[in-house]
């Protein structure tokens, strides 16, 4: 078997002190094979995003590892760090974090204008993913003038911009309507099947859930075998 | 991020807030202009100082005079030295200054770097005329080297055998000259009393007319030949010991460096000379002037201080408003480094553009009301522009504001580069 795009071992991470302590998670182990898709499913409060942040390299954990393609992240400089998220992963959120004024083109190559791309490539590399999104043609219009379902696919063509290996999907679908849902799913599963991109989907959507591969269920910061909210 | 990347993105974002940037800019404006206009105003007088100065003497002389050394009140009478002389002195009344020799003269001449020694005869012309007009007092300037800023003609020739003079403007009129162009080249009569009382006329050529001048010295000035003339007239009939007798000399030197002329001083004091050179008599005016122009500088200072707090405040409403965009780029990868570079330089750039205008309107503002003082109240100093800006200055005044800004920036860009992605990316 290969090596793991990544792979945790025993993570916890709590939040305050005292009587105010929050243990979020209480020690996950869990391996995401690469080209996978991975549905982390639980209710608000259970430590998915919490799961989902320590994975993707935002938050540090408090206790535990996590490996990236082999490599464990703890040893990695902040700067590698920084690169290693900047080139390895897109992060699609749920309240999209578009910049309003700026145009749609510019939002999507933001991550390329952090890796210090030129802003020939830039545009060339945006324009290119918007069109695979079909949106070429809002490239100058403002972030702000679209619909949610537009906006999503600007999140996600700018998650694609840098041709990331994982994208990371924090209720992708939570803003949207279920037409529109629907559309911007099959975009994210496309893209798992088709380009063979690692997909991990935080969600409490259920139905979703169905669509991936393997769904990881999590309460109160351990993970669980089964579904027990629907067994039950 | 590439640093013009940064710089681009910086002043992309100081402009999409334009309300909130430009009441910043406009603090900043407001101490930008002060200051601009401060230091413009001490830029224009002391350009006029010095030219000013330059009128009344060359800077590479010191005016010499023995040194007194029992003048201190309350210490009794000096004891009498057969070797010295003693010649009144202005000053309060009863005061005396010791006479310079001959001998004095060549013990002056002998200080090393010290290339000629001219004794400064005091000649008190009675009266000056022309072509048989009215007749007017007249008291003339023997400074060697001085440069008149001149209305019309041109400057003394001290090497000259012909008699010359420079006239203030103030007499064209009176002496019964038209104007000052027809002034020059006339020749005027210089009466002068002698040792026994005996009336002397020496006629003199004018071949300058001096502008009127703040350090206002209202006489004429004349060169070597004249003065020589003029002194001898003065001098028919006295002893010949009263010929020998000055109160002071004028050292000139070749063009030397501070610590030379320091040097050249020190060796004359040694001697029991008191050696001055212009700097030194005018240099009390110019402290005055620099301390007044410190404390308006020290204003507009203050100004800009208050500014500074106007960026503090801009820019951390600025990071809480951008909070997220600010957790969403740490999430791409940007570095903390990053984002303190990209606010910090949008500080810089506010305060690049709050004291490029300001400047740019004092120098513009000042222009205009400079020349419209110079042509209205103070028509009367010719020459002098109250407001005049130096390239350097104002440079110097739009990198400090910059500085200003940029260190202000400073607390805003910490916070928002501290920022933890997850928490700023929650953050509501």
């Amino acid at each position: 078997m290969s090596v793991p795009i990544l792979a945790a071992r025993d993570l916890t991470k709590t939040y305050g002190k005292g009587p105010d302590r929050f243990d979020a998670l209480k020690g996950v182990s869990l391996e995401v094979q690469r080209g996978e898709s991975v549905a982390i499913v639980g209710k608000s409060g259970s430590g998915k995003s919490t799961l989902m942040h320590l994975l993707a390299l935002l938050d540090t954990p408090g206790t535990g590892q996590i490996h990236v393609d082999g490599t464990e992240a703890n040893d990695l400089s902040t700067r590698r760090l920084n690169a290693l998220r900047n080139s390895l992963f897109g992060f699609v959120f749920q309240q999209f974090f578009l910049n309003p004024a700026s145009s749609v083109l510019e939002n999507v190559a933001l991550p390329l204008k952090i890796a210090g791309v030129g802003p020939r490539e830039r545009r060339r590399r945006a324009l290119e993913v918007l069109e695979q999104l079909q949106l070429a043609d809002k490239a100058k219009n403002k972030a702000a003038n679209l619909s949610g379902g537009q906006k999503q696919r600007v999140v996600i063509a700018r998650a694609l911009v840098n041709n990331p290996q994982v994208l990371f999907a924090d209720e992708p679908t939570g803003n949207l309507d279920t037409a529109t849902g629907r559309i911007v799913e099959d975009i994210l599963f496309d893209l798992n099947r088709k380009d063979g991109i690692t997909l991990i989907t935080v969600t409490h959507d259920h139905e979703l859930a169905q669509r991936f591969e393997r769904r990881i269920f999590i309460r109160d910061g351990l993970l669980i075998n089964t579904d027990e909210e629907h067994a039950a | 991020m590439k640093p013009l990347e940064i710089l681009k993105t910086a002043i992309a974002n100081s402009v999409r807030s334009k309300l909130r940037t430009t009441l910043t800019i406009l603090a900043i404006f407001v101490g930008a202009f002060t200051l601009t206009i401060t230091n413009g105003l001490g830029t224009g007088i002391s350009n006029y100082i010095d030219s000013q100065v330059a009128a009344v003497g060359s800077s590479n002389s010191f005016t010499v005079s023995k040194t007194n050394t029992n003048t201190a009140p309350g210490a009794g009478p000096a004891k009498y030295d057969p070797s010295t002389r003693v010649l009144a002195a202005g000053g309060r009344p009863g005061a005396t200054e010791l006479a310079l020799s001959q001998a004095d003269l060549k013990s002056i001449a002998a200080v090393p770097g010290i290339t000629a020694v001219t004794p400064l005869t005091r000649v008190s012309p009675a009266y000056i005329e022309w072509n048989g007009h009215d007749k007017y007092q007249l008291s003339v300037l023997p400074l060697a080297g001085a440069q008149p800023q001149l209305a019309a003609g041109s400057s003394l020739d001290d090497s000259s055998s012909q008699s010359q003079i420079v006239l203030p403007v103030t007499y064209v009129g009176p002496l019964g000259l038209s104007d000052n162009n027809q002034a020059v080249g006339q020749t005027v009569v210089i009466g002068i009393d002698d040792a026994a009382g005996n009336m002397h006329e020496v006629s003199a050529q004018i071949v300058g007319i001096e502008q009127s001048s703040l350090l206002g010295v209202s006489g004429g000035f004349i060169n070597k030949a004249l003065s020589t003339a003029l002194s001898n007239a003065q001098g028919t009939g006295a002893p010949a010991a009263a010929k020998d007798a000055f109160a002071d000399a004028t050292a000139t030197f070749a063009p030397s460096t501070q610590a030379q002329i320091n040097t050249m001083k020190s060796q004359l004091s040694a001697k029991g000379y008191t050696a001055q050179t212009l700097d030194d008599r005018i240099g009390t005016v110019k402290t005055v002037i620099n301390a007044i122009i410190g404390v308006l500088d020290a204003f507009a200072v203050i100004a800009l201080v208050a500014a500074g707090f106007g960026i503090v405040n801009t820019l951390l409403m600025s990071v809480q408003e951008r909070t997220r965009e600010i957790g969403l780029m740490k999430a791409m990868g940007m570095g903390s480094g990053s984002v303190f570079a990209l606010f910090s330089t949008e500080a810089a750039f506010i305060g690049f553009l709050g004291s490029a205008i300001g400047s740019a309107v004092a120098i513009g503002i000042g222009t205009v009301v400079s020349r419209a003082l110079a042509r209205g109240p103070l028509s009367d100093l010719g020459g002098l522009h109250v407001l005049s800006f130096a390239p350097a200055s104002v440079a110097v005044v739009i990198i400090l504001v910059m500085v200003i800004a940029f260190v202000a920036g400073t607390l805003p860009a910490w916070r928002a580069a501290r920022q933890n992605p997850i928490d700023a990316l929650r953050y509501e």
